[in-house]
Order: C-alpha cells, then sequence, then structure tokens
C-alpha cells in the first residue's frame, strides 16, 4: 500500500504546476498507470481524493489511465500489446521482440479553469 | 477549460536523487544492489550467507530497512562490515531519500559493494528507483510458484531472482520449473539462481554472479584534463 505516498507525490507536482497558472484553477488531471507499475489504480484513486480533500486543490477531478505492456519487434517494426505474457510477435511470430512501455507513472495532462477576477490576490 | 500536456514521471523527485545516488556509485565504482522479497523469503539470511563468505578486508557495507526494530542490523553486524538500519516508522518501501541520508558520513570510495536490503513487501518497493545498479528479487520455496504472475512488476524490474530453501523442495508443492518459467514469461532476460542459506547449496553461483556483476557496473565518465 504506497499508494497515498504516490498520491502525496502527485499533490507536490501539482503545487509546482500551479505556479504556472497563477491565474486558473487546476479542475482536472490525468495520469497513465502502466500494468508494471506496481501500482494499484483503484486505490491511487481513492487516495488522491482522501489527499486532495480538505486542502486548497478543492475539487479536482482525477483521471486515471491504464497503459499496458507493449513490445516492440525488432524484425518487422510493429508495437504491439502483450496479452498473457506472450511476447511474440502477432503479425511474424518472431520471439525476440523488446520491451517498448507499460511501466509508467506518469502525469500525463491537466485541465485549468480560469479564476474569477476577484478571486487574484486572496 | 484549458487542457496542458505534461508527460512528467509523478516520482521525478524520487527520481532525481536516485540518479543522484546512482551518479556517487559510479564515480566510487560500486556495485549497488537492491534486494527485495516478500517478509520472511530470506533476505537477511541470504547477506549473512555472502558476508561471512567475504575476505574481512572486503570493502562491503549493508543499509537495511525494515518498519520497525534494528533487529537485521544486530545480525548482520556480526560479520564486521559497516550496517546501518533505516527503520521506516510504517512505510512499506525505501526511497531514494531515505539512501541518501542512510550514507551519510560513509566514505563511499572506501567501499565496493553496497547491499541495500529493502523492506519485505513484493508491490510497493517495485515504484521506487534507490539509484541501485540492479535489482534482486529473492522468492522461497515455502512461497507459491506463481509469485512472479502474481507481482509482475517486481519479477520484471529484477535482473536477477533467487529462488531461496532450495532445501525445503522435498516437504512443500513448489514446482521449480513452473517458477522459473514464470518468471522467463514476465522477464525473458532475467538470471535465475537456486540457493539454500540453510545448507549453502547455490551460494557459490550467487558469489560468481556478483564478481561478474560487479565487473559491468556502469563507470563514471573520465573528465577531460
Amino acid at each position: 500500500m504506497h499508494e497515498m505516498a504516490i498520491a502525496l507525490s502527485v499533490l507536490d507536482s501539482l503545487e509546482k504546476e500551479a505556479r504556472r497558472f497563477p491565474n486558473g484553477r487546476i479542475a482536472k488531471v490525468g495520469l497513465r498507470v502502466g500494468e508494471l507499475a506496481g501500482v494499484d489504480s483503484g486505490s491511487l484513486g481513492f487516495c488522491l481524493e482522501a489527499a486532495v480533500r480538505g486542502t486548497e486543490w478543492g475539487p479536482v477531478i482525477f483521471e486515471i489511465e491504464s497503459s499496458p505492456r507493449r513490445h516492440l519487434c525488432e524484425r518487422c517494426g510493429k508495437t504491439f500489446v502483450v496479452t498473457e505474457y506472450d511476447i511474440r510477435c502477432p503479425d511474424c511470430g518472431d520471439g525476440q521482440t523488446v520491451f517498448a512501455g507499460g511501466d509508467e507513472l506518469e502525469l500525463a495532462y491537466l485541465e485549468v479553469e480560469e479564476n474569477e477576477p476577484c478571486g487574484a490576490g486572496t | 477549460m484549458n487542457r496542458v500536456g505534461l508527460e512528467r514521471k509523478v516520482l521525478s523527485e524520487n527520481d532525481r536523487l536516485a540518479g543522484e545516488l546512482r551518479a556517487r556509485m559510479a564515480e566510487n565504482d560500486i556495485l549497488c544492489l537492491n534486494l527485495i522479497s516478500s517478509p520472511g523469503a530470506g533476505k537477511t539470511s541470504l547477506l549473512e550467507r555472502t558476508l561471512e563468505r567475504l575476505e574481512p578486508g572486503a570493502r562491503v557495507a549493508v543499509l537495511t530497512g525494515d518498519i520497525q526494530t534494528d533487529n537485521d542490523a544486530a545480525r548482520l553486524k556480526r560479520y564486521g562490515f559497516p550496517v546501518r538500519q533505516i527503520t521506516t516508522g510504517g512505510t512499506c518501501h525505501l526511497d531514494a531519500r531515505m539512501i541518501e541520508r542512510g550514507l551519510a558520513g560513509w566514505r563511499l570510495e572506501a567501499l565496493d559493494l553496497l547491499f541495500i536490503e529493502n523492506v519485505g513487501n513484493l508491490v510497493c518497493p517495485s515504484s521506487y528507483d534507490l539509484g541501485e545498479a540492479a535489482k534482486v528479487v529473492i522468492l522461497s520455496v515455502a512461497e507459491g510458484d506463481d509469485k512472479p504472475l502474481k507481482y509482475p512488476s517486481i519479477f520484471f524490474k529484477s535482473e536477477l531472482m533467487i529462488v531461496n530453501k532450495t532445501d525445503l523442495l522435498p516437504y512443500v508443492p513448489f514446482d521449480l520449473a513452473s517458477a522459473q518459467r514464470n518468471a522467463r514469461s514476465v522477464h525473458p532476460a532475467m538470471d535465475i539462481l537456486r540457493v539454500s542459506c540453510s545448507t549453502g547449496e547455490g551460494l557459490a553461483d550467487w558469489l560468481v554472479w556478483l564478481r561478474a556483476r560487479r565487473q559491468r557496473i556502469p563507470r563514471a565518465p573520465v573528465s577531460a584534463v
């Protein structure tokens, strides 16, 4: 259960990002979690909601996108999603494919809404 | 509403610190290994059997992590090498900041090998880079041989799997071939060793692996003079 620690790291990042938008409020945060990241998306979502509650960040929607394991076939150049640990290329059948993603734990995007003008300076 | 792309790692601060640690290890020509397993799989026993096989002057140190107690450090200090306990006080994994603090005051130029014994847990430690050259996962035969499929992240990220407690194989339903197959289905290029910390079987292979691995650590770039 390290999802709370990860949720707090997300809030740290948001604090830094928020400085770029002095006249805006972060309304939505998109995250990408790879299936090999060792992080449970449901649990992370729960922790993010709990961590953000009662903070100055106000209501923030967290959207977590799962990212499957991908491999690249160096023989035919195809990138494909690995299912059931089968890393053979579905096109040419080659078994010597290389890892090409699926361990991400990333902040993908923010959605920022403009503040009311009178909110400035408070 | 204004959408802004970020594409930034969530653990970027940890990764930054881990990068600094990795650079310090390279500058000092240290092989740093991060040992990970579930509780009771034999991380501390493996370290004890390793330390007792090294010559007294070996340049080795251990950072050992636990949620509570300094029992492991007390066990490991008996072998005469520098050992420090990191007590996380509830946190289920070590992070790069804890390693940085744990190394404070140690002369890294006096080391060739640094073992980090992570908190017993197959999940959370897999997310945190500690600046190690390689992660090593230990699976004991008292556990299930399907652990690599249940916890793919740590088996994917570990360079070596050590199957420990092989002396118990006659008494448990653990299928060694199946465990190896499962590990390689998650991580095809994984190295696999079989050891028993009770009988000593396989430990010589582990020492050979360590020596060979140390030859492959990335050296710090030589600065132009």
